[in-house]
């Protein structure tokens, strides 16, 4: 297996492109806070902070919102239609070139 | 004013860890939290998930970790300030701090030890226009006493444990609760989601799901909310209360702290050495994880070490002329200071020593 490539947009507007592993467990948010970027994680992953949320701005299939994850996004503000939760979604080869922006903080 | 040797910022595990260290060594301790409960991240966010990694304990639930570190410091009799966030702090002439609370309490202490964490947890507001002005006037993001709501109408929003467990428990207490929640599923515990659904049949609960509040009205405080049904009409709705107390969850923020006037690096306060993990403001300490320094991990177990070690610094702070000689509590034993005292059994010695007599 082998590394993606995937685009990080900070909330200064600044891409990233980073390189991540596909088989290292690791999910998005995790990406974004390996990379130095300000990515906050309180809940440490458990779909119950939104301070991973991120809109999905290339058009890549990402499945439906888990129940946790659609929950949370009820909760949370600056909630867009591409909104998600960085650490619900697994880093996997089909990623490839996903392209992402960090929503604003709370 | 309260009065303390070291007032600690923070009452998770770090900050409760502290207070045991810290009265071994005779020094009295009281915590400033900004939560009405003690136990920080462990029981805001994660009560019921284990911890693997306390030594000692190969499986503890976070929330059983706060209780045993609650009964651990017993003997010290901490002070408690509980939901309050310490707002400002002024160094005095003699070297000790003033710290006053968004509530206005005062404290006064010799040494100040920070272990806040991520920050103070602040509650999720609801986007309504002026909310503000109904804060403390029948609006309130957290409960800190259920008897304010006495044979009150209260009307609680939100889909979580607390949403549900508030309304549990004041369903006895309340002349009438609401639970209004923007969608029909709730994320809670399973026995809690079934406790509502009895509570609802027997009409103590009335739910609104789906809905959403727009709107508070009230001339100075609470007098009703404007709710929206999320159904196809978006039909609205005026219901008459006296208390609304949304409960979104808490989202942690370092706050004023951050203007103290102490070196800050990526949302946390900066230590510059980890011998005694001291700030660059003489006699405030930051420990764990608030703190950062090279090589710093956020992990309770470090929390703990660093509170050990600012507790030996303090207390020569305190007493420059003192010189202490750290025991372990296997030989020294426990002295609290409600006058309880344990120590190890020598009867376990004295059977060593009629041995050798034989
Ligand atoms: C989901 C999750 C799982 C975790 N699992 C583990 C694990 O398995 N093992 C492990 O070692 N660690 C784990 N951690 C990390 C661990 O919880 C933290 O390292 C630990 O809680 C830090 O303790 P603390 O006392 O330094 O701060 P916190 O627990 O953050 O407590 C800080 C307290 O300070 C208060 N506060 C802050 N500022 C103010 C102010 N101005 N006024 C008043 N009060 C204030 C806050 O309200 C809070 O209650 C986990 C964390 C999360 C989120
Ligand atoms: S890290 Fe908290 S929701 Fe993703």
């Amino acid at each position: 297996m082998s590394d993606i490539k995937m685009t990080i947009i900070d909330r200064d507007g600044q891409r990233h492109e980073v390189d991540a592993p596909t088989d290292m467990n690791m999910n998005v948010m995790e990406v974004c806070k390996a990379y130095d970027l300000p990515v906050q994680a309180v809940c440490g992953g458990m779909a119950m902070c939104a301070t991973c949320q991120c809109y999905i701005i290339s058009d890549h299939d990402l499945g439906e919102r888990n129940d946790d994850e659609e929950a949370m996004l009820w909760e949370a503000q600056n909630v867009k239609e591409n909104s998600r939760l960085g650490c619900q979604i697994p880093i996997t080869e089909n990623l490839e070139g996903l392209v992402i922006e960090l929503a604003p903080e709370e | 004013m309260i009065t303390t040797d070291i007032l600690i910022i923070g009452a998770g595990p770090t900050g409760l860890f502290a207070v045991f260290e810290a009265g071994l060594l005779k020094l009295k301790c009281h915590i400033i939290d900004a939560l009405a409960q003690p136990g920080g991240q462990c029981t805001e966010l994660y009560p019921k998930k284990p911890i693997y990694d306390i030594p000692g304990f190969p499986e503890v639930l976070a929330g059983d970790l706060v209780d045993n570190l609650m009964k651990q410091i017993e003997p010290f009799q901490p002070g408690f300030t509980l939901g309050e966030r310490a707002e400002t702090i002024e160094k005095q002439e003699d070297g000790s701090f003033i710290v006053t609370t968004s509530k206005g309490t005062k404290h006064h202490a010799k040494v100040v030890a920070i272990a806040g964490g991520l920050g103070s947890f602040e509650p999720r507001k609801p986007a309504i226009d002026g909310i503000e002005n109904y804060e403390d006037n029948g609006l309130a993001y957290m409960i800190k006493d259920p008897e304010v709501y006495r044979d009150k109408k209260v009307v609680i929003a939100g889909g979580g444990d607390s949403a549900l467990d508030w309304s549990i428990f004041l369903a006895d207490v309340a002349s009438e609760v609401t639970l209004v929640h923007r969608r029909e599923e709730f994320r809670g515990a399973l026995d809690s989601v079934e406790k509502v659904e009895e509570l609802v049949q027997q009409d103590k609960i009335r739910l609104v799901t789906p809905a959403e509040i727009l709107d508070i009205n009230g001339d100075g405080k609470v007098e009703s909310v404007l709710l929206q049904h999320n159904d196809e009409a978006k039909r609205m709705e005026v219901i008459e209360c006296d208390a609304f107390i949304p409960l979104f969850g808490l989202a942690p923020k370092l706050g004023p702290i951050a203007d103290w006037g102490l070196e800050i690096e990526k949302n946390a306060i900066k230590v510059d050495n980890t011998l005694d993990y001291q700030t660059n403001i003489p006699g405030i300490y930051a420990i764990g994880d608030v703190n950062t320094y090279p090589g710093k991990l956020k992990l309770i177990l470090c929390g703990f070490h660093e509170a050990t070690l600012m507790c030996q610094s303090a207390y020569q702070r305190i007493f420059p002329d003192k010189r202490y000689v750290m025991k372990y509590t296997t030989v020294g034993g426990i002295d609290g200071f409600d006058g309880s005292r344990k120590e190890a059994e020598k009867a376990v010695v004295k059977k060593i020593g009629n041995k050798q007599n034989v």
